[in-house]
């Protein structure tokens, strides 16, 4: 099992969903496709979708919804495999 | 009119703290966590916090700019745009908190800010609208018929869209069956309302816009901006007057949105803004901006007229002071958005602290701007820094004179879109005045 960071590629705020009404992109515990989006960072009224990078499961979220995020902040770790 | 809230950030607050007090009106800045240090709130004579750095908790939140007003005793609220400016809610707000809201009332703001309700009044005011449905169009079996007669290809666009969101183009009919409802769910999504509408899509446009004021009884204009050059439906030149149009259409189109906003009884400055077919000449009304526009400088170089000034005399009161023949156009102006985004990069928006700032000045040159040296660019608004306006007793002098003043312009830390600017202003169908909406994406 190789641990993956997943990594904002800019700086921005970040959010857990789609929008204040949707569920969650994802959760620890949950798995997920390398290809899957487990967050959004917003900056300048423009929104980046941040993609796992690793097929796995998510192991936890370093940054609480709607922080602000430096871009390579780590964000999230997910178990790969 | 004593104390003028601004409801609003950025150079835009700037301003109309600057036109509040040109009038001799005291101003009140709001600014939130991230605006503490910024220049609208040391400009202005009174400040109150608002909320977190999220516009959304702070620059959005009606309650709490009507309460910061009402706490700092002004009488008056100054949207500026963006934001709330073309909320109706916001105006009535105000309206009911026993304030002035600078701008139209709020069913005005409602009526024309629903593209269907104001379809009809330019239709009632005899204003020529892109042909195509007459109101929403409710399921994808009446769109399919309505494209029919109105001829491929056509425009998808939501009853309550803006931004350019909710937009759709389809070249024939398996393409709107598939089209239609995701752009109805994404409509629905976005802003609350499902209802679509169709137009004709004019394949080579250009997009111009003109200037009215209003005072609820009659309207003047004042002539018109060329918004063609886009990208992603976000203006990043306009110029007046615009190049591409012959006296006919403007003495036509400038006369149409005055019966526009006589028709809706307008009062304060707005945009009506038209499709110019480039091939056939017609024109077309698309919408109007029931606020004061990021590109109304160049209108107040070219009239000489302070556009902020009157909305805030109409405000108060006063009927409009200018009547059609005492405005006159001299000369030829152009702005360019300079904006916090790398445009070699895709245009990746580039937040950070920005160093040492220096900006044009000098003979017919304007900088609005809330940029200056040792200031940062937040990621929580938008990423424009500065509007650099030129004036030129000609199109050809201006753009002479707009290379002057883009070799000046300085921003270190942060990459901004002035080297695109400055590329643009080279580019001979730039200087010949030969380009439409779609030019710019093309040539990027």
């Amino acid at each position: 099992m190789a641990r993956h960071e997943v990594v904002s590629p800019i700086p921005g705020v970040f959010y857990r969903r789609p929008d204040p009404d949707s569920p969650l992109f994802t959760d620890a515990g949950e798995t997920v496709g390398a290809e899957d989006t487990v967050c959004l960072v917003e900056v300048m009224k423009s929104f980046h979708e941040v993609q796992a990078g690793a097929a796995g499961t998510v192991v936890e979220f370093l940054v609480e919804n709607e922080d602000e995020v430096d871009a390579g902040q780590v964000v999230a770790v997910i178990e790969a495999g | 009119m004593r104390r003028l809230l601004v409801a609003n950030r950025g150079e835009i607050a700037v301003r109309i703290v600057r036109a509040a007090r040109d009038l001799g009106i005291e101003s009140v800045a709001v600014y939130s966590d991230a605006d503490a240090e910024a220049p609208h709130v040391r400009l202005a004579d009174h400040r109150v916090h608002i909320g977190p750095s999220s516009a959304a908790k702070s620059y959005l939140v009606v309650d709490a700019l009507v309460a910061a007003a009402k706490d700092a005793g002004a009488d008056a609220v100054h949207p500026g745009y963006g934001f709330l400016s073309e909320r109706a809610s916001f105006a009535a707000a105000v309206a009911e908190a026993g304030l002035t809201f600078v701008g139209p009332d709020a069913a005005t703001i409602e009526r024309m800010g629903d593209k269907v309700a104001a379809r009809e009044v330019a239709r009632a005011a005899g204003v020529p609208t892109v042909p195509g449905t007459p109101g929403g169009v409710e399921d994808v079996e009446e769109a399919v018929r309505a494209a029919s007669e109105v001829g491929y290809p056509v425009m998808l666009k939501a009853a309550a869209g803006g931004g350019g969101r909710g937009i759709r183009v389809v070249d024939d009919e398996a393409a709107l069956r598939k089209g239609f409802p995701q752009a109805s769910r994404e409509a629905a999504t976005a802003f609350g309302d499902g209802r679509m509408y169709l137009e004709r899509f004019v394949r080579r446009a250009r997009h111009v816009e003109v200037q009215v004021l209003g005072d609820g009884g009659s309207a003047v204009h004042l002539y018109e901006r060329e918004c063609s050059l886009q990208r992603r439906r976000q203006k990043v030149v306009e110029e007046a007057t615009a190049p591409g149009i012959g006296s006919e259409v403007r003495a036509a189109m400038t006369e149409s949105a005055v019966r526009l906003a006589t028709e809706c009884g307008y009062r304060s400055a707005g945009t009506v803004e038209f499709l110019v077919d480039d091939e056939s000449g017609e024109y077309f009304f698309i919408e109007m901006n029931t606020r004061i526009q990021v590109e109304h400088p160049t209108t107040e170089l070219v009239t000489g007229v302070d556009l902020v000034a009157e909305q805030l005399r109409i405000a108060a009161g006063e009927p409009l002071r200018l009547a059609q023949d005492d405005i006159v156009v001299r000369g030829h102006a152009l702005e360019f958005r300079i904006c916090a985004e790398d445009p070699d990069k895709g245009f990746l928006p580039q937040p950070g602290k920005v160093g040492r700032v220096h900006l044009p000045a000098g003979p017919w040159v304007r900088s609005d701007t809330w940029l200056e040296s040792d200031s940062a660019v937040s990621p929580y608004y938008d990423s424009l820094l500065a509007k650099v306006v030129v004036w030129g007793a000609d199109r050809e002098e201006a753009i002479r004179r707009s290379r002057r003043a883009l070799a000046e312009l300085e921003v270190e830390g942060v990459t901004t879109t002035t080297s695109m600017h400055r590329a643009l202003l080279d580019e001979p169908w730039f200087a010949a005045g030969e380009f439409h909406t779609g030019t710019l994406e093309e040539w990027l």
